[in-house]
């Protein structure tokens, strides 16, 4: 996932390098044919399994097919259908609510202990290795166990909370919130990772000079750290709001949609209404919609994040 | 789709370079003080981690009694142990196990093998506008979200009879080419090409040229996709949901869906069953720790 951010930053370098290689090996303008040999498997591999059921979802998001039996053409009723559906609309306002309270979240706590992991501390690899651990559980066995304590622990030990007496796991308008904590709680684990890699570029001479001018702490993370990790903090953000948009795992370990219909994402609502509800043309038109939404925003993401990027 | 990936490139422009040099000197030479009130912190912060651990290992040595009485943090007096036994039956484990294993090694070793290759071709290439084009066909993927794809390719796999263990290993391999040449590419272009040219003067062909010089040179970078993959591949479960159809071909984690799903279960042998899937990923880990975060670091900065 963060890996994106090496090979973009590489990427850069990597024009140098490529210019290079062109002035060295300049004989004829087509490559040896072992190349194309190395390349034609993966690219018709890729087409038939990705980019054919793309094409096949796009076609079948114009007909009424159920997933089985006949089919006609419908033309963009399954579109215009989706933009009235209550259920949808309700589906993509949980996404984005969800979303964006849990980007904001994993960002702003993964970027506290990446502070604390990356100072002067003891045992810092232990805890380094520590904080790591939520990455490599699947989030749904774990997730299982968030529920016992949402469900079964939580109601016993904070019996003076109302909210966490009666399982909020069963509450439409606070379940949304245990969902958050189980999601940003595993989410963390990769951005402390990011964060901590962009910390350990900063040169510390800069802090030292800093605290020469009598810098307060504050101070020097707002003039210092944080605009020298601005990119690590675009390509976490952007890369967590992509990936809390799809959540489903979560959900699924939690609370399963419910109560009602109050925890249902776009992604469960597509995986439901299209495996067992007999939408699969219905569903498909609103998984290309969620494309080109998912797109958008990670493309306008991008440009502001970026801008402010270049203003400091 | 190019406009996003030139968006891609263009945020990073100002990113600063990491020096390596530095941070070793950080590392090694850190003359600071001790920073006590943050060891503190990041101490408690760390419950938050660890607790949620603890519990899943308490409830899955009580029996259903000691668990109905206490709130499930309680150290569990006697230890119950038969419930270990319980849930290797119930959840087929064993099957699971193997097929989980299956799967993610046979993903591992493919995504290696053929990223790097696709990834060398792409990287020496990528001055010439077909290579171009094909990594950037690989690299607009990124943005398709999962469920545009999954109801195709549910009925695709099942007409092709892929629905099954071999057909997760195809499907790992294939969905991953997106992320991994794009991790690869970046790390072949700063290899000198000159060990290459002078084992081309020598005789060697473009593949011998591949296996032998670059793809060894390449062991940085495989550990770091191979640990991508492998922790995705393991614990993947959308993927293995829709998917697989033969209930004898479960993963790990579908197990654990199915088994929570049946009614009537006990609390008790579910976290032992919970536990069993998280531990092996989770020892492994363990004992690879540092390795593991170096690995991948070094594919998410370089």
């Amino acid at each position: 996932m963060s890996t994106l951010t090496e090979a973009v930053r590489t990427s850069t370098s990597g024009a140098r390098n490529r210019r290079r290689a062109g002035r060295v090996r300049t004989s004829g303008s087509r490559a040896l044919p072992a190349y194309y040999w190395m390349v034609w498997p993966a690219v018709i591999a890729f087409a038939a399994f990705h980019t054919i059921p793309v094409l096949v979802g796009i076609f079948f998001s114009f007909t009424n097919y159920a997933g089985y039996g006949d089919w006609s053409f419908v033309g963009l009723a399954n579109y215009i259908n989706l933009v009235k559906d209550d259920l949808v609309l309700a589906a993509y306002g949980f996404s984005f609510l969800f979303a964006i309270v849990a980007t904001i979240l994993t960002n702003v706590i993964s970027l506290a202990i990446a502070l604390g992991l990356n100072a002067k501390i003891r045992a810092r690899n232990f805890w380094r290795g520590v904080y790591f651990v939520p990455y490599v559980l699947a989030i749904l066995v774990i997730g299982y166990v968030f529920q016992f304590l949402f469900s079964n622990s939580l109601p016993k030990i904070l019996s003076d909370i109302p909210l966490f007496r009666d399982n909020i796991l069963t509450n439409p308008d606070w379940a949304w919130t245990a969902i958050v904590g189980l999601a940003v709680w595993q989410a963390c684990a990769f951005s402390i990772i990011i964060y901590l890699s962009g910390l350990q570029t900063i040169p510390p001479e800069l802090y030292e000079a800093a605290s020469l001018d009598g810098a307060s702490p504050w101070r020097q993370f707002g003039a210092i750290t944080f605009p020298l990790i601005s990119a690590f903090f675009t390509i976490n953000v952007v890369l967590s709001l992509k990936s809390f948009l799809q959540v489903f795992d979560p959900i699924v370990a939690l609370t399963n949609g419910g109560p009602g219909t109050s925890t249902e994402s776009v992604t469960l609502l597509v995986f439901r209404g299209g495996f067992s509800g007999g939408e699969f043309a219905y569903q498909t038109a609103n998984a290309v919609i969620f494309f080109i939404v998912i797109t958008i925003v990670s493309l306008v993401q991008f440009r502001v994040l970026q801008r402010r990027e270049a203003d400091i | 789709m190019t406009t996003a990936t030139n968006v891609l490139a263009e945020a990073e422009v100002t990113a600063p370079r990491p020096r390596r040099r530095r941070r070793r000197a950080v590392e090694s030479d850190d003359t600071r003080k001790t920073n006590w009130w943050a060891t503190a912190l990041i101490a408690v912060c760390s419950l938050t981690v660890l607790i949620p651990l603890y519990l899943a290992v308490v409830v899955a040595l009580k029996s259903p009694e000691q668990l109905a009485a206490g709130n499930g943090f309680e150290w569990p007096n006697p230890v119950r142990w038969e419930n270990f036994a319980d849930a290797w039956e119930r959840t087929a484990f064993p099957q699971a196990l193997v097929n989980t294993s299956l799967i993610t090694v046979g993903s591992v070793v493919f995504t290696l093998l053929t990223s790097s290759v696709v990834a060398y071709a792409l990287a020496r290439n990528s001055h010439r506008r077909f290579f171009k084009g094909v990594f950037f066909y690989f690299l607009a993927a990124l943005f398709i979200p999962f469920p545009i794809i999954m109801l195709p390719l549910v009925k695709q796999t099942s007409l092709l009879g892929l629905d099954n263990q071999i057909g997760m290993i195809l499907l790992y391999t294939i969905f991953g080419i997106s992320l991994n040449i794009f991790i690869y590419s970046a790390y072949i272009r700063s290899i000198p090409i000159e060990l290459e040219e002078a084992a081309r003067v020598d005789g060697a062909s473009t593949w011998r040229v591949f296996w032998q010089i670059v793809f060894p040179l390449l062991t940085p970078i495989n550990a770091t996709v191979g640990i991508l993959t492998c922790v995705w591949a393991w614990n993947d479960f959308i993927m293995p949901l829709v998917v697989l159809t033969d209930p004898a071909a479960r993963t790990i984690p579908l197990a654990q869906y199915v088994f929570q799903g049946q009614y009537n279960i006990d609390t008790t042998t579910a976290f032992a069953s919970y536990l069993m899937a998280m531990a092996p990923l989770l020892i492994v880990y363990i004992f690879s720790q540092r390795w593991v975060i170096s690995g991948v670091t070094r594919g998410s900065i370089k």
